[in-house]
Order: C-alpha cells, then sequence, then structure tokens
C-alpha cells in the first residue's frame, strides 16, 4: 500500500507537524512499508469479535468529588512560553474584521 | 572488600537500619560512581545532587530517631538512592521526555508512583534518559544522545528506559524508576543484565507519567534482582483516585521467605522461539527453564496462535493514542515556542521543529489509522485483533500459572545498527508487546551471557494483576543462580 507524497502532506497538515521535502518523501517510503507490514491484520476474520479498547474488567471507579489542592498557579505559568498578565500569550485566533 | 555501591538493595537497607553506613555516605558513593561514569554511559539527563544529599540528610535523621527510640521500623525505601526515568513528573524538576519540544519543562506536580516514595523517604539522585516519549527501543531516539550499555559502550541499552537500565547495571544507583508501554522496562532490563518489572495495567497510577500509548502504558522499575525491586513495587502500587484507569483493588503483601515453587505450572509457548531468534538466547532461556524444572516446577509448551499479530496491532494502536496525547505540545503552555502571527502557523513550525524523526514517524502513522477512510480497516481492526491477543493469555492461563519466554530475539545491538529503517527496529519489540497489549504483568532477568559477553534475559507474564507469582518465581531462581550478581567490566 503506497502512501503518496499528497498523502504524506494531508496527514501532516492533520497532525499539525510542518516537514521538509527530504522528510515527505521518507515518511512516504516508511509509511508504507509499515502499512504493508500490517496489511497482514486484513486476513484475519474478526467477523464477530468486539474491539478491545482497554483491557480494565471494570467501569471507571467514581471518586469523591471533593476540592483538593492543585498545582499552583504560579507553578503552570512559570512554563509559558509566553504570557501577558499571568494569561497564556498566543496569536489572534479570530481575524479582527470577522 | 564490598564498596557501598556494590551492595545490594536490600543490603544498603540493612546497613542503614544497623547503623554501619548512613543515607548520605550511600547517596555519595553513587553520586561518586555517576561522576566517574556518566561521561561514558550518559544514563542521566537530569542530575539533582543537592536534592539527592538534602533527602538523604533528612532520611539519616529520621533513622537516627528511630534507633534511639525504636518503634515499627521505618519505611524499607527511606534512604535508598534511586534513578526516575525521565518521563515521570517531578515538582520543578526539568523533565523532558528526551525531547526538545519539552526543554526547559518544570512540572507543576509530581507522578503519583513517584511521590509515594518520597513520601517513604527515597533519595532521587536524577532523571535519566529514554528514547523520545519513550518511542524507541534502544535510546538512541533521545533528543540527548544515546545512553551506552555498560557491558559494551558501543551498543545499546535497549530501551525506551535505558537510561535506568544502564544506570542500575552501572550500579549508579540501586534500583530506578520506568515505563514500559511495549517493553520499554523488560527489553532494556535484559539488554542490561538486571531486572526490570511491568506491572499489570491498572496496578500502578499513570498520574504524572506523561502520555504516550494511553491503554498500554504502565509504570514499573529496575533493580538488580527481584527481591530488590519489590519494596518500589510494594511502595508504588495501589489504587489513586487521580487515575481512573488504576483500579481501585488491595494489592497483596508479597512474601519471599521460604518460597517453593513445587507445583507451580510454566508454559513455554512455542511462537517465541522463532526463526532468526540469536541461538544463543534460545539456549540460555531454555537452560533457565530447566532450572525451574530442577526447582519442582511442571513445564509445558503453550501455544499463543496470534503472537505474529501483536506487532502490526501495536504499531497502529499505539501511534494512534500517541497521535491523540502529542496533540497538547502546542506551544501555548510550555515548552519553546517558533513565534509567528498566525497561530496555525505557529502550531507547524513549532510541532515540526522540536520533535523527533521517530515521534513525527508515529504521529503521523497513528493521524492515518485514524483519518476518516481507514479508521475501520486499521484501528478498528487492530482493536479486534487486540481481542484476540488478549484471548490467546486468557485461553493459556487455564491451564499454566505463568508463561516463560525470550525478552528480545537477540542480546544488545551496536549503536547506529538499525540505521533509518523503523520496521527493523520495531521487529525488537516482538516478544514484549504482547503482555501491553493484553495488560498483563511480566519480569525479565538475566539468564546468562551470549559469546560477546552481553546479557540473555528471559521474560516471566503472569495473569493479570499477578504480580505476587512473578517475584516469587523470580526470586527462586536468583537464589539459585548468581547470573543477576554479574558486573559490568567498566
Amino acid at each position: 500500500m503506497a502512501i503518496t507524497i499528497e498523502e504524506v502532506r494531508h496527514i501532516a497538515a492533520l497532525a499539525r507537524l510542518r516537514l521538509t521535502p527530504a522528510e515527505e518523501k521518507r515518511y512516504s517510503e516508511q509509511l508504507s512499508a509499515i502499512l504493508d507490514y500490517a496489511a497482514r491484520l486484513k486476513e484475519v476474520d474478526t467477523a464477530d469479535i468486539p474491539p478491545t479498547a482497554t483491557v480494565l474488567p471494570l467501569q471507571a471507579p467514581l471518586r469523591e468529588d471533593a476540592a483538593r489542592p492543585g498545582p499552583s498557579r504560579e507553578g503552570i505559568m512559570q512554563n509559558a512560553p509566553s504570557q501577558e498578565e499571568g494569561m497564556f500569550r498566543v496569536p489572534p485566533v479570530f481575524d479582527a474584521e470577522e | 572488600m564490598t564498596t557501598l555501591i556494590d551492595l545490594s538493595l536490600l543490603e544498603a537497607v540493612e546497613s542503614l537500619r544497623g547503623g554501619d553506613v548512613s543515607s548520605v555516605e550511600l547517596t555519595q558513593a553513587c553520586l561518586e560512581r555517576m561522576e566517574a561514569l556518566e561521561p561514558k554511559v550518559c544514563a542521566f539527563l537530569e542530575q539533582t545532587p543537592e536534592l539527592a544529599l538534602q533527602q538523604a540528610r533528612a532520611a539519616d535523621q529520621k533513622l537516627t530517631t528511630w534507633r534511639k527510640q525504636g518503634g515499627d521500623p521505618p519505611p524499607i525505601m527511606l534512604g535508598i538512592p534511586i534513578a526516575v526515568k525521565d518521563v515521570l513528573c517531578m515538582q520543578d524538576i526539568p523533565t523532558t521526555c528526551g525531547s526538545k519540544i519539552l526543554e526547559g519543562f518544570r512540572p507543576p506536580y509530581t507522578a503519583t508512583s513517584v511521590q509515594r516514595l518520597l513520601d517513604d523517604g527515597v533519595v532521587v539522585l536524577g532523571k535519566t534518559n529514554t528514547d523520545e516519549f519513550a518511542m524507541g527501543s534502544s535510546t538512541e531516539n533521545s533528543a540527548y544522545g544515546p545512553t551506552h550499555n555498560p557491558w559494551d559502550l558501543e551498543r545499546v541499552p535497549g530501551g525506551s528506559s535505558g537510561g535506568s537500565a544502564a544506570a542500575v547495571a552501572a550500579r549508579m544507583c540501586y534500583a530506578a524508576l520506568g515505563s514500559d508501554t511495549g517493553g520499554s522496562i523488560r527489553q532494556p532490563a535484559s539488554f542490561c543484565g538486571v531486572t526490570g518489572l511491568k506491572t499489570s495495567y491498572g496496578r500502578v497510577s499513570r498520574y504524572g507519567l506523561i502520555a504516550y500509548g494511553s491503554s498500554l502504558d504502565t509504570v514499573g522499575g529496575l533493580a538488580r534482582s527481584a527481591a530488590d525491586f519489590l519494596p518500589l513495587f510494594t511502595a508504588m502500587a495501589g489504587y489513586d483516585p487521580l487515575d481512573s484507569t488504576c483500579m481501585p483493588v488491595e494489592v497483596p503483601e508479597i512474601s519471599l521467605e521460604d518460597i517453593n515453587l513445587k507445583g507451580l505450572r510454566i508454559g513455554v509457548p512455542k511462537e517465541y522461539f522463532i526463526e532468526g531468534i540469536q541461538p544463543e538466547v534460545e539456549e540460555k532461556v531454555r537452560a533457565a527453564v530447566d532450572l525451574f524444572k530442577e526447582l519442582g516446577v511442571t513445564v509445558r509448551e503453550i501455544s499463543l496462535p496470534h503472537t505474529d499479530l501483536a506487532l502490526p496491532v501495536y504499531y497502529l494502536i499505539a501511534p494512534a493514542e500517541a497521535s491523540a496525547n502529542l496533540a497538547r505540545y502546542d506551544a501555548v503552555r510550555f515548552g519553546p515556542r517558533l513565534e509567528s502571527d498566525e497561530l496555525l502557523e505557529q502550531y507547524l513550525a513549532t510541532r515540526g521543529a522540536y520533535f523527533g524523526s521517530e515521534v513525527k514517524r508515529r504521529i503521523m502513522l497513528g493521524t492515518y489509522a485514524l483519518s476518516a477512510g481507514y479508521y475501520d480497516a486499521y484501528y478498528g481492526q487492530a482493536q479486534k485483533v487486540r481481542t484476540l491477543i488478549k484471548g490467546d493469555f486468557e485461553a493459556a492461563f487455564e491451564s499454566v500459572d505463568l508463561i516463560a519466554c525470550p525478552v528480545a530475539p537477540t542480546t544488545a545491538f551496536r549503536i547506529g545498527e538499525h540505521g533509518d529503517d523503523p520496521l527493523s527496529m520495531y521487529l525488537e519489540d516482538v516478544f514484549t508487546l504482547p503482555a501491553n497489549l493484553a495488560g498483563v504483568p511480566g519480569l525479565a532477568f538475566n539468564v546468562g551471557f551470549d559469546s560477546k559477553g552481553m546479557p540473555i534475559g528471559m521474560q516471566l507474564k503472569a495473569p493479570h494483576l499477578n504480580e505476587p507469582s512473578l517475584f516469587h518465581a523470580a526470586h527462586a531462581y536468583q537464589q539459585a543462580t548468581s547470573w543477576h550478581e554479574e558486573k559490568p567490566p567498566l
């Protein structure tokens, strides 16, 4: 199953990754090889087999809805690559004209 | 004369309690060992000597008070120096997961597994190297350079917990924490000749473990023997309300006294002795099985018929989960940022520049497997085949108590040997992935060496939540043999 350069670009856009032309070429070859290998799964008859999303035998347990100390604001904000007035600073998300 | 670094963890505990040695002395011995060997081994990403000595002094105070006043014995891990894989958060200690995208990150909280050990008074020497986001089988994918195998510095220590395995093997610490998503504790334990436990999924809290594949990730670790790792397991295991996948079930108390393996049934799966396996690996693992027979174990051949499908299943499910988990690296809340006037451009540039090539490859693979038109054929089908693999174990454990097999098809390979061939590297994980897909625990330990002097590991797997039988069997083996006491020629 060949993954074309165009498909690589499409996936990279979905994954929010900028790739160099060399990376696009390499990933197109490597993803094709890996997916070829994975193709053997298609031959397995799974008509009556349910999927396994988790191995846990239980429902997620509920815990008491009680207040507890969390990480400090300073502790969190010390990692911000850019901040303003104690908030994370990001480029505009919406166009001012809209 | 036995130097302090050559003490086993349990001997160090006895010496501390007896007042023959202080935690500060143990810690200094480890720090000196690190100073001497780190330039060659590169096991650590971050060393924390000041913190370690501060913790050691606090431990010594508690030990002195206890010796004077008596009372209940202190926690076993009090004052014992360990290392922590750099995928587990420790408040205010730089944590990178071996990635440039987390360079400079100081977590605002501590992982539950680490916190429970800190509460017991453990000493943390530093954070150990890992393949970026735990994605790899050699530690070569760390953005900060590879770790070297203490048995042969030209070879890899395995991965992704390669830094932890190398640090334990080189005797820079008495134990180290790791994580295992597809073999990341067991395979480096095997390559470095130490003992490594992958816990049952849900047994140890994942809170504060930086996520890779959430349905597969487990916290565990490594030490020189099963007996040495037991107190860490006991400290870490058990329900945590901060992780909804951590099971609210009691952790049985495990005693290693008067172990008798008579009546234990071990199954040897024929699918794990395949063409391409290094002959010495098969030979030593079969010899270890024979020794178990001498210890009174009943051994029989079993079949896990879907074993060969574990690799393609894992390499669809784990990347799919990773592609979702790693969406959080958006250069908004943490990590370096390539500034732009446009948010989308900022995402693309930052993620493209700071994720390494294996991480990008898995994000791409996972995004593809989850994308419209391919979801059912890849991710959905992989989840169904995962059910069959889990079923293999359930069927096998109806007639045996443990499964014994090799950890990896080969001993440690040379740094750079797999080049840029991801599929050949993935094949290294063929014997470890099934336990993660089934959620069962596995323990790896040294059962001999190949002709080049590289360690060979055996793996025992047990039913879900059955860690006690792993400890019992491995401890009995290690009492009858001395492979785990071998020391690399550094």
